[in-house]
């Protein structure tokens, strides 16, 4: 298990759990959070920086091997993001970015076909592009076509915790995309980032589940363990759940006989 | 069709005092659905929540935390100039009232700008009174021109404008308006307006739509409460952002609960609004509209502020002058009085004492800088 390294925008990772920056009470857990949950890459929303301000500036509380997936917040059309993602980029912040392009303030839902155009103009402008989308296949094939480097189906609505509600969908998403599938948005619990591994999803992002909890540590370290476990159970290959009953010998083996 | 035909209807229903007919089996339904309908409303406004503000405050504090976390942002209201051509019977720039009248020059904004900007605040509300002769849609331009080089988010609040102006201020970088319907009660709307332009009662009702349409990224209506019976004025108030958010879901729709403070006047208002009163309407709003900002301005005494930023309270205001060029000394004549004084540290203390964060940044004005 040790080598199940995770390669994506030309960078090799061990932890699968992306945490975000946004719901934190202070800044400063952000760098115990990063050490608990052992995650190596990290959302931040380029509306909140401020590099002007030496004091509340997220980043200087972000530790340097962290690799930065700054995201489009806030955008609500292709254009906006596009935007976004340049400024990110210009102030220094690599060529990762996440796409969100969200023009539903009622429940913050994405909207697909502006991420699509987003991540086309990006990611031929050489970015590493996560959109993060709703889990429709057909737009899943065209973020991979235009050039994503995975795409992030949501569990649920941002911020909802309540798990992977899209599970039927983001499963045919991991079966056909063809590109890595990061779960996004919607988790709640360890047990449902689990859930998502074992299904052989690539990776999770979570922000609210930790940021909210009683105690942001302990329950990094609980996610941490949680998004292992799931890749472990996913990799040993769990039993097949088949609609029909399987045998356990062949009942038509004498057919080839 | 605009919020006006939904509010002729909605007179109907059994508003304020009437609401006396709702009992704590409507308060026990609204605070047991996800999502609210009118009738849930008006019983959480109504005297049979009352013995409900706890399990409502610590159904809204959740929402919030799942919705916003521990960020609360901050802004300032900027006043650049007090000249006003209405007659409101509650406010100190009233046409009436005789005092030596101050606008800013473009030196002074920027003056004035930084010196908020070196606070660290990020976000600005630029007010005017409501002249459109002395304080013209050129000069919020220009205004908004020389801000956008201090600040990440311009906001107005100025007199209603048409759809055109509006978008002419988006295309150069402001990003949000803030207008009070002040009174949704249409009767005491014209009694309480005397003379001027905001007389058109419709005109102010419809401004917020044309800024969603427009495309300002962050609308926040409100009611001056006090001014009239507070249930009835909370309830116009949430359906109208509701009104807004189900048409605009683009747009960020706020509101602000802001209470009725002493002025230069004598106007005392009709509708006491307690601080009971006021948590009520708070988490109203908040059970209400899950994901609508809610802004806390510092009318509110600062013992209170500190109680109600954990209520629901997305936004504040901190660092607050209500004179034109307030801060850089200039010294005009106050709009009204505020009540919580403390400054920019000491109001991002109390949010880290409280376990809350401030957020000083939560936008970039993305529209080209005017040439
Ligand atoms: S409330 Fe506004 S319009 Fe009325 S007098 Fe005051 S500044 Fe003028």
């Amino acid at each position: 298990m040790s080598q199940d390294l995770f390669h994506i925008g030309g960078k090799s990772l061990s932890s699968r759990l992306f945490i975000g920056t946004g719901k934190y009470s202070r800044n400063t857990l952000i760098p115990e959070v990063v050490e608990a949950s052992g995650s190596e890459v990290i959302t931040v929303a380029l509306r909140r920086i401020d590099p002007a301000s030496r004091e509340e500036n997220i980043l200087t509380h972000i530790p340097p091997h962290m690799t930065l997936l700054p995201n489009t917040s806030g955008a609500r059309t292709a254009e906006e993001a596009v935007r976004i993602a340049r400024l990110a980029r210009a102030a220094g912040m690599g060529n990762w970015v996440k796409i969100e392009v969200i023009n539903d303030q009622k429940y913050l839902l994405p909207d697909n076909l502006e991420t699509v155009k987003a991540t086309e103009i990006l990611a031929a402008e050489g970015f590493i592009v996560l959109p993060y989308m709703s889990p429709d296949l057909s737009a899943a094939l065209r973020l991979r076509d235009v050039g994503a480097a995975a795409v992030m189906p949501l569990g649920a609505p941002i911020g909802s915790n309540r798990g992977l509600k899209t599970k039927e969908l983001v499963g045919i998403l991991i079966e056909e995309a063809g590109l890595p599938v990061i779960v996004d948005a919607g988790i709640g619990r360890p047990s449902e980032a689990a859930e998502a591994m074992e299904m052989g999803a690539a990776a999770v992002l979570l922000n609210t589940a930790i940021a909210t909890a009683r105690d942001p540590l302990l329950m990094a370290e609980a996610f941490r363990g949680a998004v292992a476990s799931g890749r472990q159970a996913y990799l040993a290959g769990l039993g097949a759940v088949r609609n029909a009953a399987e045998a356990s010998s062949p009942l038509t083996g004498f057919l080839s006989v | 069709m605009s919020f006006y035909d939904t509010l002729l209807k909605l007179e109907s229903m059994p508003l304020g005092e009437q609401s006396g007919q709702y009992g704590r089996n409507d308060v026990e339904r609204a605070l047991s659905r996800e999502k609210l309908d009118p009738e849930d409303l008006l019983a959480l406004l109504s005297p049979a929540a009352v013995p409900y503000l706890e399990e409502m405050a610590q159904k809204a504090h959740r929402i919030t935390r799942a919705h916003f976390g521990y960020a609360v942002q901050l802004f300032t209201p900027m006043y650049v100039a007090d000249y006003c051509v209405n007659q409101c019977t509650y406010c100190s720039f009233s046409v009436e009232h005789d005092f030596a009248r101050k606008k800013l020059t473009m030196e002074e904004v920027d003056r004035e700008a930084s010196a908020i900007a070196a606070t660290g605040l990020r976000h600005i509300l630029l007010l005017t009174g409501e002249s459109r002769k002395d304080s013209p849609v050129s000069y919020v331009k220009e205004c908004a021109g020389v801000l956008r080089r201090h600040f990440s988010s311009v906001s107005i609040e100025v007199n209603p404008l048409s759809l055109e102006e509006y978008r002419e201020l988006a295309a150069c970088g402001v990003d949000g308006l803030t207008m009070f319907q002040e009174v949704y009660d249409r009767e005491t709307y014209a009694r309480l307006h005397v003379k001027g332009p905001k007389r058109n009662f419709r005109a102010r009702l419809d401004a917020p739509e044309r800024g969603c349409q427009a495309g300002f990224r962050s609308v926040t209506i409100g009611a001056l409460l006090g001014l009239s019976d507070w249930r009835r004025e909370a309830f116009m108030t949430a359906m109208h952002a509701r009104y807004l958010q189900d048409r605009y879901p683009g747009t960020e729709i706020s509101i602000a609960p802001p209470r009725f403070r002493p002025y230069l006047g004598s106007f005392s208002p009709e509708s006491d609004v307690t601080d009971r009163a006021l948590v009520q309407i708070i988490l109203a709003y908040r059970l209400f509209l899950p994901r609508s900002g809610l802004t806390l301005s510092t009318r509110e005494p600062a013992a209170l502020r500190d109680r109600l930023v954990h209520l629901g309270i997305t936004k504040i205001s901190a660092g607050v002058t209500t004179e034109v060029g307030g801060h850089t000394g200039g010294g005009g004549t106050p709009q009204f009085e505020i009540s919580d004084e403390r400054s920019v540290p000491e109001i991002r203390e109390m949010l880290y004492r409280s376990g809350l964060q401030p957020v000083f940044k939560d936008w970039d004005i993305l529209a080209e800088a005017p040439v």
